[in-house]
């Protein structure tokens, strides 16, 4: 970063002159230092996942989530300053609110995630604000059923609509990640915040395109990655966080919900296990891998 | 209706309406409409009679009005309003199409429509039938009587002329029906409706939703018409 101290950093409306805004890189650089957060889409739904830091033992154990409902079927995480990340939830709220006022429909993940990336692209050009300092995961099930319209009355013929298609693209799971220059992107696996080289490692692996891995299976993935990603800020108490959102016929009917507490217990407990195992397995082996993924960082 | 009609709607006591609630001069659609659905999708039907009192403003009025490739609605009430909604509800579907790069579904067409028919109804006299086509629903068939609710209907009649055909209808209807049949049933009732109400003359316009698109037929009241679809006149 030559420019650096040459004055270009100091204003998000103005461009360095070889065409960068470092108020959008140093944003980023908070977003580096935030609790790790993740996302994984399956055939059935999505899971949510954070590395939510203890910064204080008289905090209240389970209290003060980071993960957000949205709407009824969309959750947010965010890794990078906590109240960016409320402001940013409450925007996502007010659209998907709105989205509900004139089309009388849940919003569909992507539709929300466009307008929420057009916000946060928005807080790059102007001098009287800064960009913001999250990157969030929007997590969300867009029905497969037919949707009424809300308040609808009446239903059409017993025999249902004629000429439908057997087999038309119809809902779905949604994942999409959000940066602070307004950036996203859908993704079949999304990480961000301090551990995300470790955690896209690990989702990699999963082989997440062919669809082959189940809800529950990524729920015990998601623990387990929260756990691996953590394993570099070791002297830090962390708490595990994790929602889901499944298909209409799954175990949340559509809905963005926590994962429900004996899943969750099961899900950590085989993280801790599965890092202990691996721990015995690394005693002997080379250290500071960790930094050589750092490195590979755009 | 006490003191005598400038705004229309229901009088005082909640029974009797005010037929000459119209501005002097103002257009008005007193007309027959019916849209329904059929095995592969659905049929809009109207009458093409476009009067200002009793003068016919218009005998080959179109009333079938397209807000998007295969979502159409039937207007009746004021052609001003129902025309400025409709336009307004086009511009809306074509913006939802190029921003979220999918076809908007008719129950999107359909709560736009009821959104700007309910907020605004203290200024509108517009009553509207939605139908559509998409693949993921099949045909669908909506309506938005006087005041802005939204109904969903195997089939919806609707119009001055709709009066007459209630019976025409019931004794008529069946759900699944080819589209021969549906052609048949929508012609056959607005024969009658043109038939008994003087607000509704002139042709027949039909408009058949499918996977295939938008066809449109016209039928003459007296010659026997031979486009697609024709059954005997």
């Amino acid at each position: 970063m030559t420019s650096i101290g040459t004055g270009y950093d100091l204003s998000n409306s103005v461009f360095s002159p070889d065409g960068r805004n470092f108020q959008v890189e140093y944003a980023a650089k908070a977003v580096e230092n935030g609790g790790t957060a993740i996302g994984i889409r399956c055939k059935d739904g999505v899971v949510l996942a954070v590395e939510k830091i203890i910064t204080s033992k008289l905090l209240k154990p389970g209290a003060n989530k980071k993960i957000a409902t949205v709407d009824r079927h969309v959750g947010i995480v965010s890794a990078g300053l906590n109240p960016d990340g409320r402001h940013f939830v409450a925007r996502a709220r007010d659209e998907a609110s709105s989205w509900r006022n004139v089309y009388k429909a849940p919003v569909p993940t992507s539709a929300l995630a466009n307008r929420l990336g057009s916000y946060v692209q928005a807080f790059t050009l102007y001098s009287s604000v800064r960009p913001f300092g999250v990157t969030s995961i929007v997590g969300g099930w867009d029905s497969e059923s037919e949707l009424a319209v809300d308040g609808q009355v009446g239903t059409g013929p017993k025999s249902g609509a004629g000429g439908r298609v057997e087999g038309a693209k119809a809902g779905g799971p949604g994942l999409y990640m959000i940066e602070p220059s307004g950036l996203y992107w859908g993704y079949y696996g999304a990480a961000t915040g301090k551990g995300r080289q470790a955690a896209k490692a690990e989702l990699e692996k999963l082989d997440l395109v062919s669809g082959n891995l189940s809800l529950v299976d990524a729920v015990k993935e998601a623990a387990r990655i929260i756990y691996v990603a953590h394993e570099d800020s070791k002297d830090k108490d962390f708490e595990l966080e994790m929602t889901w959102i499944s298909s209409l016929d799954g175990p949340t009917k559509g809905r963005h919900e926590e994962v429900p507490k004996e899943l969750f217990e099961e899900a950590e407990n085989a993280a801790k296990k599965a890092l202990e195992g691996e721990d015995d397995e690394e005693d002997e082996g080379a250290k500071g891998t960790a930094n050589e993924g750092e490195r590979m960082e755009e | 209706m006490i003191g005598h009609g400038a705004t229309g709607m229901l009088g005082e006591d909640g029974i009797h309406v005010d037929m000459n609630h119209l501005k002097s001069g103002e257009v008005n659609l007193g007309t027959s409409i019916m849209a329904i659905n059929f095995k592969d999708g659905v049929i809009l039907g109207a009458d093409s009679r476009t009067t200002t009192g009793a003068y016919i403003a218009n005998r080959v009025t179109d009333k079938l009005t397209q807000v998007h490739d295969t979502i159409w609605c039937c207007r009746s009430g004021s052609a001003a309003d129902t025309q400025a909604v409709a336009d307004i509800v086009a511009y809306h579907l074509n913006m939802y199409g190029i921003t979220n790069n999918e076809h908007p579904s008719t129950q999107v067409a359909a709560s736009l429509f009821q959104e700007l028919c309910y907020e605004n109804k203290d200024m509108l006299s517009a009553g509207i039938i939605i139908a559509g086509y998409d693949p993921r629903h099949g045909g669908q068939v909506y309506s938005i009587p006087l005041g802005g609710s939204l109904h969903k209907q195997p089939f919806s009649i609707g119009g001055s002329g709709s009066t007459y055909i209630y019976g025409y209808c019931d004794a008529n209807w069946k759900e699944d029906m080819t589209e021969e049949e549906g052609i048949k049933f929508v012609r056959g009732a607005l024969q009658e409706a043109i038939k008994w109400d003087g607000s509704s003359g002139g042709v027949i316009r039909l408009v058949v939703l499918t996977s295939k698109g938008a066809v449109r037929h016209l039928y003459l009241p007296d010659t026997g018409y031979t486009g697609p679809g024709a059954t005997q006149s």
